[in-house]
């Protein structure tokens, strides 16, 4: 029978078919950070259980540490406790963990690729909703919670039912200003922010062909808020490209063998998938969210759209009760709406890429008076890299503020939060009420949307710069 | 994990699609509380007013929903972050089951782990059990039968074996893979011959 990539990668994994499409999976990697983590361990060691494979666990802080420059674990007080929970419990048992200023410390997503910790056909879980984003380089990863991590820590495997499978297929030609992120945008604003529940998605056809990894990564970590677990795109010659000679990867002869192996990593032509969604993506403009749900996206040309328009009822209080949250009127431009905060990073968004894009529009251009901007790299070797080519002095020049690697202002858990009733313009992921600090309104959009902004003082079109 | 088999009570609706889990409980929450602390901050940010006074648009705080041990929400509930507080905090307002037409789907598998029922019904039943929610009428939950009752009528729904096995067993997930570890382990001996490359030759110093 015809299988997708999804389905060859799930059964290799499989330990004991549970029935049902139940499965007892094997899993690869297990990802941890300082918010999830430390309990897991903590909750292991009340059980009084050893973690069953330590070499496949790799942990580094990201989302309670400060991203304050010169920061240390106890920078940000409160979180000094999970820090060291996590410090603590990663070398009582001898897992992996890359700390606060060595090479692979940063938001856990984005150290599992570049560290080549995370490979093509390797299953990946992680005690965070974005690990689909792994998915980025053709591994079938996903987000699980506490009690299912203290599952792995234990077993190094996860009872889990097989999810659906589900295509989306992006044609056409974006034309050079669209990136990754107005794609999966736009994308959501097409599908809906439940479209992918209960499945795996596979994102094909020419245009993602044509993204380098860490647009893939942006894709895959994006597809999480159509309400899909786990996405993927099949690795190809880009990934291998990409992996070679990455830390954790397998070098020399390996490497040779482990992509001989991955070249097998392709769905069966006929292989069908339980939905399909094709989209065209040409004349598409840059995207950003005017709501409070990831969905609520617009392009930056477009009116905000009227609640009373809404058939269902559920949506329909959304919509009204998300238009009073973000201080906007139905019916008014996008395009124009003032900024107070401007953020770049988090796991959607943080990549050597995404800061070359930001760094191109902001050289030479100053942060509007009245705008706090912040350029927050995604993890250490970005960082560094990104020093080397000097990217931290346009910014600084340009009056964003440089600091170091983690979630930051993603998701406030490190107390840096945007103030009440400010509007922030981010690169991150989720717009949620109260996600960026208590009363903060959140707009999502693309690093060079969010330096634009930075710039303008106002939402606008990155294409009239 | 305490076991669940039927449930009798009011049920209180809060219909608006999409909540997600950073709205049911706050991050900051889950850094500085422990687990039991949560209830009384679930859906914070909807359900006070600045002024930390109940917000009256917030149907599930009012008075006659004191208890309410079902909770009734739109579609794709609790999407968004993968935090386990959630759940948690629900629990520490006194929901043992949710009845809404989807949820997020880590979200839900975090439910089973901590022996909350969440079911799933098409939209037009759960709108019709919203409104006898909103009546304040009783609601009886079976597991065994896979059963809703309110007065004469009811509504079936459906739910894995497996899950619904351990719900009203209580069992321990943990304890039952590892009783098979030993297949997990034959597995690994064979993976590691069959992909070498997966298996990181990197090890962890003290």
């Amino acid at each position: 029978m015809s299988r997708t990539l999804f389905d060859k990668i799930w059964d290799a994994h499989v330990i004991d078919d549970l029935g049902e499409g139940w499965a007892l999976l094997h899993i690869d990697r297990h990802l941890l950070h300082d918010l999830s983590g430390p309990p897991a361990l903590q909750n292991l060691a009340d059980r009084g259980l050893p973690v069953h494979n330590p070499e496949l666990c790799f942990a580094t802080p990201d989302h309670i540490v400060s991203s304050q420059p010169g920061r240390t674990g106890d920078t940000y007080e409160k979180g000094r406790r999970l820090w060291a929970g996590l410090h603590d419990g990663a070398l009582a048992n001898r897992i992996h963990l890359f700390d606060l200023g060595q090479p692979g410390q940063g938001i856990v997503h984005v150290m599992g690729p570049e560290m080549g910790v995370v490979l093509p056909g390797l299953s990946v879980v992680c005690g965070d909703s974005h690990t689909g984003t792994n998915g980025g380089v053709g591994a079938l990863a996903f987000g699980i919670g506490s009690s299912e991590a203290v599952h792995v820590l234990a077993t190094q495997t996860l009872r889990q039912r097989k999810p659906k499978r589900m295509r989306i297929t992006f044609k056409g030609n974006p034309g050079p200003a669209i990136t990754a992120k107005d794609m999966i945008l736009h994308t959501l604003a097409r599908l809906g922010a439940s479209a992918g529940v209960g499945h795996a998605i596979e994102f094909a056809g020419p245009v993602v062909r044509g993204l380098d990894v860490e647009a893939r990564l942006t894709l895959c970590n994006l597809a999480t808020e159509l309400g899909a677990k786990m996405s993927m795109v099949a690795p190809d010659e880009t990934t291998f490209d990409y992996l070679r000679g990455r830390p954790f990867a397998p070098a020399g002869s390996a490497f040779d063998r482990a992509v001989a192996d991955w070249r097998a990593l392709v769905g069966d032509e006929d292989a069908v998938f339980d939905r399909e969604e094709v989209l065209d993506l040409t004349g598409i403009a840059p995207t950003v969210t005017w709501g409070t749900s990831p969905d609520q996206a617009i392009s930056i040309e477009e009116r905000i759209p009227d609640p009373a328009l809404e058939p269902d009822m559920g949506r329909r209080e959304e919509y009204r009760a998300a238009l009073e949250y973000m201080g906007l009127r139905a019916g008014d431009a996008i395009l124009g709406t003032p900024v107070d905060w401007v953020f770049i990073g988090s796991c959607a968004n943080s990549r050597l890429s995404d800061l070359r894009a930001a760094a191109n529009i902001a050289t030479g251009r100053q942060v509007a008076a009245g705008v706090t901007a912040w350029v927050v790299p995604g993890s250490e070797q970005v960082k560094r890299a990104a020093e080397e080519e000097g990217l931290d002095r346009v910014f600084m020049e340009a009056g964003f503020a440089w600091r170091e690697p983690g979630c930051s202002m993603c998701v406030a858990a490190n107390g840096e939060q945007v103030p009440p009733g400010a509007r922030a313009v981010s690169t991150s992921n989720r717009n949620f009420v109260g996600r960026q600090g208590p009363g903060a309104r959140t707009h999502l959009a693309s690093p060079a949307m969010a330096v634009a902004a930075a710039i303008a003082g106002e939402l606008t079109d990155v294409r009239r710069l | 994990m305490e076991p669940f088999a039927t449930l009798r009570g009011r049920a209180a609706p809060l219909m608006r699609a999409n909540l997600d889990t950073d709205v049911i409980i706050r991050i900051e929450r889950l850094t500085q509380l422990g687990r039991d602390e949560l209830g009384k901050y679930a859906f914070e940010a909807i359900r006070y007013l600045e002024s930390g006074r109940p917000n009256p648009a917030f149907t599930p705080g009012h008075p006659r929903f004191a208890g309410a041990p079902i909770l009734i929400a739109a579609d794709n509930f609790g999407c968004g972050s993968s935090r386990e507080g959630a759940v948690w905090a629900l629990q520490g307002m006194g929901f043992r089951c949710l009845i809404t037409p989807g949820y997020g789907d880590i979200f839900r598998n975090n439910c089973f782990q901590n022996g909350v029922l969440p079911i799933t019904l098409p939209a037009d039943q759960v709108n019709e059990l919203a409104v006898l929610a909103e009546q304040g009428r009783e609601f009886h939950v079976d597991l065994n039968q896979c059963r809703i009752r309110v007065g004469d009528h009811q509504w079936l729904f459906e739910i894995d074996a497996l899950r619904r096995q351990m719900l009203l067993e209580g069992l321990d997930e943990i304890a039952l893979t590892l009783r098979g570890d030993e297949a997990a382990l034959a597995w690994q001996d064979m993976d590691r011959k069959r992909r070498p490359w997966a298996w990181p030759d990197k090890v962890a110093t003290r």
